[in-house]
Parts: structure tokens; sequence; C-alpha cells
């Protein structure tokens, strides 16, 4: 049986295909004409001024947002625009904000419990126990984000810090196909920034990730492939020295 | 694997007043009954009554907290539900009273003869049997509750939005029910019932009866939220109401989870209703004002929200504090519960259960410090 | 004889204007005088005489002398007109028009006519009036003969007919003719026919009535074009029927939108749902109450102004008190929607209850000064001035709010806190400040929609109960933060519950409406006119 929203359309092997994306708000146009192709195992960074779209992007990408024209195709078959964020998320897309949203009212374990992949029904969650592999699982990610010291604690009690971790651990949790890792650095110090690095190069070896920064050392310290958001399209695309040598992508930096 | 499931929100604070609900169930009508009326420990019929009301309003209160405090869907119709209960049940007694109405009609009750009717009502039939009536009353309110629901919470209509349709919605069913041609006794709604299941509603007996059986069923309601609260659902409803948008890209379908209990709080709003009716003798529209709706919210926001005790306290306290003032002070009485609306949400809004636990917790840390 | 005394040049002036009075009725004197003398055929000839004077008092006496009420006083010889008055006749002298006391028939002498005589009275009469001077004399006649349809007056109709030169009065005579011509059964069908068209024409409820019995009484090509004519006028009729429907939707919207137009304020620009916002409509209408009692037992010459000496009141009033909410408990609950609900449902029973302490529960009574009662009529549309004034007041507000928001700094400073708080708060703007005006600004607007509303509804501690839901759905449906939504939403609203009504019935009417809405918004959460993008979570 074929799921709803599934087409066959346009079947394509990359993982996930943007193509002529556009989206306005009361005559502003926040994406224009945007296209973006992510292929299985890549990690992205996308790098842009302040109101280039990058928010945007990952909204229409999660349901958020509907587009107003274009394409998005997940995993060569799924189109995105007809999907809320729930089959989205289950079809293995994982989101971390900008802003860390844990669920303060519930401990750090409960945070995780509720993140893993897997039990969603409703009447199912009434009676379900968790089951020893999900406890071994959570064991597992406590101890990856290194919080098992922590793991009876309420969410409203942690540090900043310590909710970004618990965001990359319920990402982890939820074993998306991609991840869409918004500003994961903001307000970390230069340590933890590196750390984080680390961390998403980790991951990035079982997951795709997009990874949407300002930071530029830490998008060099990833080393990937970066493309460069502007005006809610794509300005350059390269790796970080390409794209820094790209006159346009200057202009835009540092001022006209 | 029910009784798992109806175990797993028992907490020991919870079963002791499980226990102390279905005791004061047990004990005040039995002592109605048994004790002879000069003994100073039998409670008087009138307090048996006011009991009986107090704990249909403490399950309307659980139905409210329900939905309010454990998914943040602040309701202001939930007295719709109760009332819609409530209706259902006055049809049943109304189809008993036969031919002991005023007109001595044997079909149709004495507002329909008045109002010319010429036969029952087609949504009449089967309320002569109780039997169909017992469904209805958890049938009516929770389709109500379903059809709205389904609607609002797929439109992903929340906070303020939500709580002013709920306000709407039991604004136009009280204009309805104020409508003579609506076929349920209009302004004056139902009343003059004679026999419940063969039983007067008059009678201490059946008074006695009514009042452990609202016991009880608050107490199966005790016990039916704690289990959902403390289940892996329950943890996923809370979720949802700190973070719903969070939720959905986790993958949840929040409104599925909206309405489960949407409607499971409107079936229990209904029975309370139910069990209200033959109590107090009388349902009419007005049980349809949406201050009914908000004072059963205040009553919860008094006791605690997001708490399975706070909502019991809670209406059990201010409904004291209203029969205690409309009789004594009666136009003190708005003023006290505006008040008490004010207050509690600027100075208490955890309520009453917060207050006590807030307190708990500071002596036991002073006691960690003593022993230190 | 005043002739005689010129004193000042004044005084002249008024004493030839008296003369020329007195010839004329010395005139009209002379001419009845001819009437009540004489046989029948000098009658007759004074009866065209008095008709060709053309004086306008000459058609009542002859209507009366025609109806045989026209008698002669045996004790002083003069001519009265009689009206059956109990067991006696009350008198008024057939000349002047002043009352004369009261007689019996015996000390009287009636002035006798017979059936030909009747028919030129008619016929003078009819010429009198439709010939008279005075445009609005003529025009009655003409629309007095419409209803009567006699039958007798048509030859002067067709004379008045051919000497009349203004257009409209042409038309009410034509019509009348017309009208004439289709009550009399031996009418030839040619000139039926023209008839028809032009009754047709007239397109009123009068016009209807005839046609629809011309078109049961007749048949062959007079009843089909009838049948025909009485249809388009139906048409015309229904769409009167809906423009006076749109009028009672118009004058509702306004109703609502100046209930709602403070709530659009509070809940758009600052997100608080005030339940207490009826409450301050409730304290307008009781200013305008008690602005009107110091009036009454004080300035009573004031009452006709007492509205606007209490706009201003009522607005400082209730604004007063929206500040003091506002400082006192809403500037606490932040960020807490549900909770600002609940408080603010429990400062509007402190204030229902306040108020029926004070004033006590009844209905209070405001009056409707002397320039908003009454009704005008426009084509078929019936139009009461107390309406009028609604709808005018809702609009002034509207605009003058719309002008305070753009083009003031207070405005301006209110549309920053609305779109972004901690940048305003970064440039300098106040915002509690703000806030606290704001919210005034909003609980002001609805105390002068409680003066508004004092004319309308029963101003009673409960009067603003009614209007909580109403203003929020108003304000929902139009979108929240957008004024001009609130407008249309208003509009839109009030036209479908008029348009609902006959059709269901008020509570019925009312009913759907929330039904309606309760849909739409299920539809459509953010409003007909949404703001759309980040702003808005």
């Amino acid at each position: 049986m074929k799921a709803p929203g599934i087409t066959h359309a346009r079947s394509t092997s990359a993982l996930l295909y943007l193509s002529g994306v556009s989206v306005s708000f009361d005559g502003f146009k926040a994406l224009n004409n945007l296209s973006l192709l992510v292929e299985p195992g890549e990690m992205r960074a996308i790098i842009g001024p302040n109101g280039a779209g990058k928010t945007t992007m990952m909204d229409v990408i999660t349901g958020k947002t509907r587009p107003d024209s274009g394409e998005v195709v997940f995993d060569g078959t799924a189109d995105l625009t007809k999907l809320d964020e729930a089959s989205i998320a289950t079809l293995g897309i994982g989101r971390k904000f900008q802003k860390p949203t844990v669920f303060e009212n519930h401990t750090v374990r409960d945070n995780l419990l509720l993140a893993l992949a897997g039990m969603r029904s409703w009447y199912r969650l009434l009676t379900a126990v968790p089951s020893k592999a999900e406890n071994d699982r959570l064991e597992e990610i406590l101890s990856i984000i290194r919080m098992g010291p922590q793991q009876h604690m309420l969410g409203a009690r942690l540090s900043h810090g310590q909710k970004q971790w618990l965001e990359i651990g319920m990402l982890l949790a939820q074993n998306p196909k991609l991840m869409l890792v918004d500003e994961p650095v903001a307000g970390m110090t230069d340590v933890e920034t590196e750390t984080t690095a680390q961390v998403l190069r980790e991951v990035n070896k079982s997951h795709s990730v997009v990874v949407v920064e300002h930071d530029m050392s830490f998008v060099r310290a990833l080393g990937v492939k970066v493309t460069v958001l502007h005006e809610g399209s794509t300005l350059a695309e390269g790796s970080l020295d390409q794209v820094s040598a790209d006159p346009r992508v200057v202009e835009v930096y540092l001022g006209r | 694997m029910i009784t798992r499931f109806l175990w797993q929100g028992m907490t020991r604070n919870l079963q002791l007043f499980v226990l102390l609900v279905l005791a004061v169930g047990i004990l005040v009508p039995l002592s109605n009954l048994l004790l002879p009326p000069e003994s100073p420990f039998r409670t008087p019929s009138w307090v048996l009554q006011l009991m009986g009301k107090y704990l249909c309003y403490a399950s309307l209160a659980l139905a409210v907290d329900l939905v309010w405090g454990f998914c943040g869907i602040l309701t202001l119709g939930h007295a719709a539900f109760f009332a819609l209960g409530g209706y259902c049940m006055g049809m049943y007694l109304m189809r008993q009273i036969g031919t002991r109405g005023v007109y001595g009609n044997p079909l149709l009750p004495d507002f329909m003869v008045f109002l010319n009717y010429k036969e029952l009502p087609w949504f009449w039939h089967g309320f002569d049997s109780f039997w169909f009536a017992a469904p209805m009353i958890v049938l009516v309110p929770s389709v109500l509750a379903l059809a709205l629901g389904w609607f609002a919470f797929r439109s992903r209509v929340t906070g303020v939005y939500l709580s002013i349709i709920t306000q709407a919605m039991t604004f136009a069913l009280l204009l309805a029910f104020f409508r003579n041609d609506m076929g349920l006794g209009g302004n004056n709604g139902l009343t003059d019932f004679k026999d419940i299941l063969g039983y007067s509603v008059q009678s201490d007996t059946t008074r006695a009866v009514l009042c452990f059986a609202s016991a009880l069923a608050l107490a199966i309601f005790l016990v039916i939220s704690a289990a959902v609260v403390g289940s892996r659902f329950g943890k996923a409803l809370t979720a949802v109401r700190d973070a719903e948008s969070r939720m959905r890209f986790l993958g949840y379908r929040v409104e599925r989870y909206k309405l489960f209990v949407f409607v499971l709080s409107a079936a229990m709003a209904g029975i309370a209703g139910a069990l209200y009716v033959p109590q107090v003798g009388i349902i009419n529209p007005s049980e349809f004002s949406p201050g009914n709706s908000i004072e059963a919210v205040l009553w919860v926001a008094v006791g605690g929200r997001g708490t399975l005790i706070g909502p019991v306290i809670g209406a059990f306290v201010v409904n004291f504090g209203k029969t205690y003032l409309t009789g004594a002070l009666p136009e003190v009485w708005l003023f006290a519960l505006g008040a008490l609306f004010i207050v509690v949400t600027l100075l208490l809004p955890k309520g009453v259960v917060g207050l006590w636990n807030q307190f708990r917790s500071r002596s036991r840390e002073r006691q960690a410090r003593a022993t230190a | 004889m005043l002739l005689l005394r010129p004193f000042s040049v004044l005084l002249s002036v008024l004493a030839s204007l008296v003369l020329a009075g007195a010839a004329l009725a010395a005139d009209l004197a002379t001419l009845v005088g001819n009437l009540t003398s004489g046989g029948l055929s000098e009658r007759e000839a004074a009866i065209t005489a008095l008709a060709a004077s053309g004086d306008e008092r000459a058609a009542p006496i002859l209507e009366a002398l025609g109806a045989g009420q026209l008698y002669i006083r045996t004790s002083d010889k003069l001519a009265v007109i009689g009206r059956v008055d109990g067991n006696r006749l009350a008198l008024t002298e057939a000349v002047s028009g002043k009352p004369t006391g009261t007689a019996v028939e015996a000390d009287l002498d009636r002035v006798r006519v017979n059936n030909r005589l009747r028919g030129t009275i008619e016929a003078a009469v009819g010429s009198l009036t439709l010939m008279s001077p005075n445009a609005r004399v003529r025009l009655n006649a003409a629309d007095s003969l419409f209803k009567r349809r006699d039958a007798t007056a048509l030859p002067a109709l067709d004379q008045a007919l051919a000497a009349e030169k203004d257009p409209r009065i042409k038309r009410a005579m034509s019509e009348a003719r017309a009208a004439i011509v289709l009550a009399t059964a031996d009418s030839p069908p040619a000139q039926k026919l023209a008839a028809i068209a032009v009754v047709r024409d007239r397109a009123d409820r009068d016009s209807l009535g005839i046609l629809n019995t011309v078109a049961a009484a007749s048949d062959g090509e007079v009843k089909t074009a009838a049948a025909a004519a009485a249809g388009s006028i139906e048409q015309t009729l229904a769409a009167w029927q809906m423009a006076q429907n749109v009028w009672y939707g118009i004058s509702l919207g306004s109703v609502l939108l100046l209930a709602a137009i403070g709530l659009a304020i509070t809940f758009g620009t600052m997100g608080v749902i005030n339940m207490a916002h009826g409450e301050m409509v409730m304290l307008g209408a009781y200013t305008t109450f008690v602005v009107q009692e110091v009036i009454r037992t004080s300035a009573p010459h004031l009452f006709d102004v007492s509205l606007a000496i209490a706009l201003p009141l009522a607005f400082v009033v209730s604004g007063a008190i929206g500040i003091l909410i506002e400082r006192t408990i809403i500037r606490f609950l932040y960020g807490r929607p549900l909770d600002t609900l609940l408080a603010t449902w429990g400062l509007s029973l402190v204030l229902q209850q306040a108020v029926r302490s004070i004033f006590g529960s009844s209905n209070r009574e405001v009056g409707a000064p002397s320039w908003m009662s009454g009704a005008f009529q426009l084509g078929q549309l019936n139009i009461t001035y107390g309406r009028l004034w609604i709808v005018v007041f809702a609009l002034i507000v509207f605009a003058s709010l719309i002008l305070l928001l753009r083009k003031t700094p207070m405005g301006l400073y209110m549309r920053a806190v609305t779109q972004n708080r901690p940048m305003a708060a970064a440039v300098g703007i106040r915002t509690p400040r703000v806030d606290a005006l704001t919210f005034g600004l909003g609980s002001g607007i609805a105390g002068l929609a409680g003066v508004a509303l004092s004319q309308i509804d029963n101003v009673s501690p409960n009067l603003g109960q009614g209007y909580i839901i109403d203003s929020f759905m108003v304000v929902v449906f139009g979108g929240v933060g957008n004024l001009f939504g609130t407008l249309i939403g208003a509009l839109t609203l009030g036209v479908v519950n008029k348009f609902l009504e006959p059709y269901a019935g008020a509570v019925l009417g009312k009913i759907l409406v929330l039904v309606f809405i309760i849909m739409f918004i299920q539809r459509r959460p953010r409003g007909l006119f949404a703001l759309k993008g980040r702003s808005v979570e």
C-alpha cells in the first residue's frame, strides 16, 4: 500500500531534493526559487546572512511552512509539500531548533524516551512499558551525550549547554535519516563548539546532516560542502575556501 | 493487563486519597441511614444531599483538570458536557413519571402537553429504558467532544482561541436549550422527577445510594485519570502541553492525544452530570451558562492544576464557600468569587496542592540541612 | 382700521400682510355665503366658483358639504362644519377653521345637496386639491386618489395632469390615473395595459396589491400583463427587502464593531483576552445614565446634549479603570494568556457585582435625545435616526482610531511594541507605559461603545456579558491584529446574522452564526485577513 503523499513523479538518488521552492510572507519573498540537493550520507553546511531564508528553508522541509511553489522530495519518493510535521518526522527527518526546546517538566530520561524512534501510537502508549531494547538504547545515548548522572533531572533545571546536548541526544534517539541542525553552537564556548563539531562528524557517520550556522570557525571545523544562501536563493556552493573566494559572497558578507 | 494499566499511575498519596473518597462515600450515607436522628454523629439529610452534589462537582473538576492541567487545553465549556449527561438522565427520569404528571398523560411529559405536542419527539424514544439512557449519558457528550475536538485540534486551534470556541459552544447550546421547540422543556428544563430504577428519588435510601454512587464514580475517575496520566501516553500528553510543536517534529500525532483526553474528559463530565441531576431534582438550560464552566475551571485552579487530588479539593473548598456565603452574605459571594479568580491566578498558580508541596519540600530541605 | 395707525414701517408691512389675509378671508366668506344661500342651481354655481378660487381652505368646506356636514347655525347664521362628538356635534367655523363650541342638530340647519351636486362637489374638491398652487397639496391629492381609486375624480385628474409641470407630481398623478383605470371594470383593455405599465413602475406594496387584484379579476392579455407586472414588483420588493436586511445588518454590525474594536486593540496588539471588556462597555452605559440623571435634576435643557457630555466622561471612566486593571493585574500575567483570561473573568464578576450594589440589578432608563428619535423613509427603506447615528458613530470611532494609530507618536509606539517588544524597549520606548495606555485606550473605546449601546440595549449590570463572545468572534473572524479586518468582520457577521434571522429565527440565527464562526476559525485559525509569517508565531 502507498502511504499518502508518496509520489513517484520525481525519482532521484538524492536524499533531499529541493527545486524551485518559493515562499512569500505578505509580499516579502523569504525563499526565491531555491534549489538544493543533499546526497545520502552527506553533511552540508548552510550559511548566509540574517534573513537569507535559512530558517524558512528548514520550516519548508519539516512541513511547518507550505511553499507557494516548487518541489521538495525526500528519499527519492516522498513529496514533503503534502505531508504534515508528524508524518515527515516519521519518515526520518529530525530537527534541532535554534533555541533549545526540551520538555521542561520531564526528566532527561523521559525526554529521550519521548524522542525514541518507534512508539508513536497513542493507544499503545497507554499501556506500553519501555522494552529492554529501548532501555539499552537510552543508556547508550545517555553515555554519548554524557548525561547519565543527570538522567533524573527535570529539563527545566538544565543549563543552556546541557539543554543543547539533550537536544542532540533526542535527535539521536529519533534516529532520523536526515538531521536538520539549526545553529548548534550559538552561545557555546570555543571548547564546546569544537566538541560539538566532533560529535556532529561522529553522527554523520550514520546520518545525513544539514547544519545551519553563522559561526565560520565552526563551519571550517566541520570541513564539509557549504551552500551560501542569499535573499532566499542559492548564491554559491562548494568548499568553504571556494565560496569565500567568490566575490559575490564577499560582497554579501562584507557589505556593499 | 487492564489491572496493570489501572495500577501504573497509583502513587501512595493517591491510593490513600481514593480510599478517603470511598470512605466518605460509604460512611456519610450510612451514618444518615443507620444512626438514630438524635445521634450527634448522624449526617443530616441536607448534608448528605450537599455531599452528593460536591462529589459530582469534584468529578467535573477532575475532568476539566485532565484536559487543562495535563494537556493545556483551557476548556470553558465543560459544563456543557456535564449538562448533556444531566439532560440524558433527566429524559430518563421524565419518562419514569408516567401518568403521575399534572396532566396524567401516559406518553407525554407535562411540558409537552402544555406546549401542545401531539407525539413524543424522535430523540425521546428509548429513554424510558435506563439501559438505553445509561450509554447515552456517555455517548452524547463524547460525540460532541469528538466532533468539536476533531475539527479544532486538526486545524490546530489552540490557546485562547480554543477556549473561546468551547465557550461559544456552551453558549450556543444554552441558547438552543432555552428554545421551547427544542423539545427539552425550554426555560424550565426537566423536573418533578419521581423514580429512578423504581425507587423514589425523594427517599433517604435513594439519596444515600446516589451519594455513594457519586463517590464511587469519582474514585473510578481518579484511578482512570491516574492510569492515563502515569502512562507513557501521559508523558506524551504533558509534553504536548509544554511544547506542542516539538512533539510534532518528533513525529507524534498531537491531535490524537488531545482528542483522546478531550473525549475521555467529556464522558467523565457527562456521567458526573447524570449523577448530579437526580440529587438536585432538576436540569435546566442555565447549567450551560458559560459562567458554570469557568467556575469549574476555578475549582481546578484553586485546588491545583496538573495534579489529581487538587481539583477534588478545589471543588469541595470553593463550593463549601459558595454554599456558606450565598446563604449568609449573598451579595458578597460574587465579589469573593471574582477575587478568588484574581488571587489564584496572580498568587497561587499551582493552587492549594502546589502550596502544600512547596511547604513540604521546603521543610524537607530544612530537615536535610539540620541533619547534615 | 389697522391701516390708519401706521406706527412704523415694520408695522405697516405687517398690517398690509394681515390685511391681504383679511381680504382673502372676506372673499372666501362671500363664496361660502353664496354656497349656503339660494337654490340648488345657484349652489352649483357657487361650488364651481369656490373651486375656481383655488383657495386651499375651500377643499375641506366642500368635502364637508359633500358629506352633509356643513351647517348654518340658526342663532347667528354662521356657516359651520359639524362633526359627531358623542351626542352633540363639535363645530368649527367653516371659513376660519376655528372651533366654535358644540351644538345639537336641532340648533343647526344642514346645507342640503343632492346626488348631482355631490358629483360636482367631488370633481370640485379633486380639482381644487389637484390644481392647488401648493405642490405638496397636489402630491398628497394624487397619492390619496391612488389609494381611493375614485372614478369620479377622473375628469379632474385628467385636467390636472394636462396642466401639471412638476415631473414628480405628474408621475404621481398618472399613477393615480392608472390605478383608477384598473379599478374600473369596463375600461378598455388597451388603457388597462398602459395603466399596468405605469403601476408596475411604481413598485411598492400598494401597486402590488392593485396588480394582484387585476390579475385575479380579469382575463386574457390584461391578466398575463398584470401577473407579469406583479411578478416584477415582487422582485423589486424583494430587492428592497434585501436592502432593508442589509441595513439592519449594517446596523447590527456597527454595534458589534463598537463592542469589538476595543477588544481588537487589547487582544490584537497585546494578546490579552480581556473578559472584563464587556464590563467596560457596561460602565460606559452607566456613565451615560448618571450624566442623564444629573441633567434631569439640575439642567433639563441640556438633555439633548447629554450624550455629547457622556462620551468623554465614559471614555475617561472606562479608560481609567482599564489602566488601573492593567497596572494591578494584567501586567503580572503577560505571557500567560489563559491565566489572564481567568483573572479578567473574575474581574468582570467583581465589576458586575459592584455596579449591582450601587445601582441595583434592575434595568436603568437611559433616554434618547430628540435628534436620535424618529425615523425616515428612503425608497422602501425604513431607517430610524437612532440606528443611523450609531452607524455613523461607529465609523467615526473607527476612523479616529485608525488615525490615532497611524498619525500620532502614541500610535507609532503601540505598533512598535506590537511588532517587536524587545526592539521597541531597546530603542527607548517605555513599553510598560505603552501597555498601560494601550489597554486604557481599548477600555476607553469600550466605554464609548457603552454610551451608544445605552440607546438600544437595556442598561443593567449584565449588559456587557452579552458582548464578550460576539466581540471576540468579530476580532478573530476579521483577523487578529488587523483593524480593517475587524471592520469587515463586524459588518459581515451583522449582515449574515440579519439574513439568517427571517429563515431561522433570532435565536437559531445566532446559534448558526456561532457554529459558522467555530467552523471558520477551524478552517482559518488566523481569521479573514491574517498576518502571515514569522511575526505571528
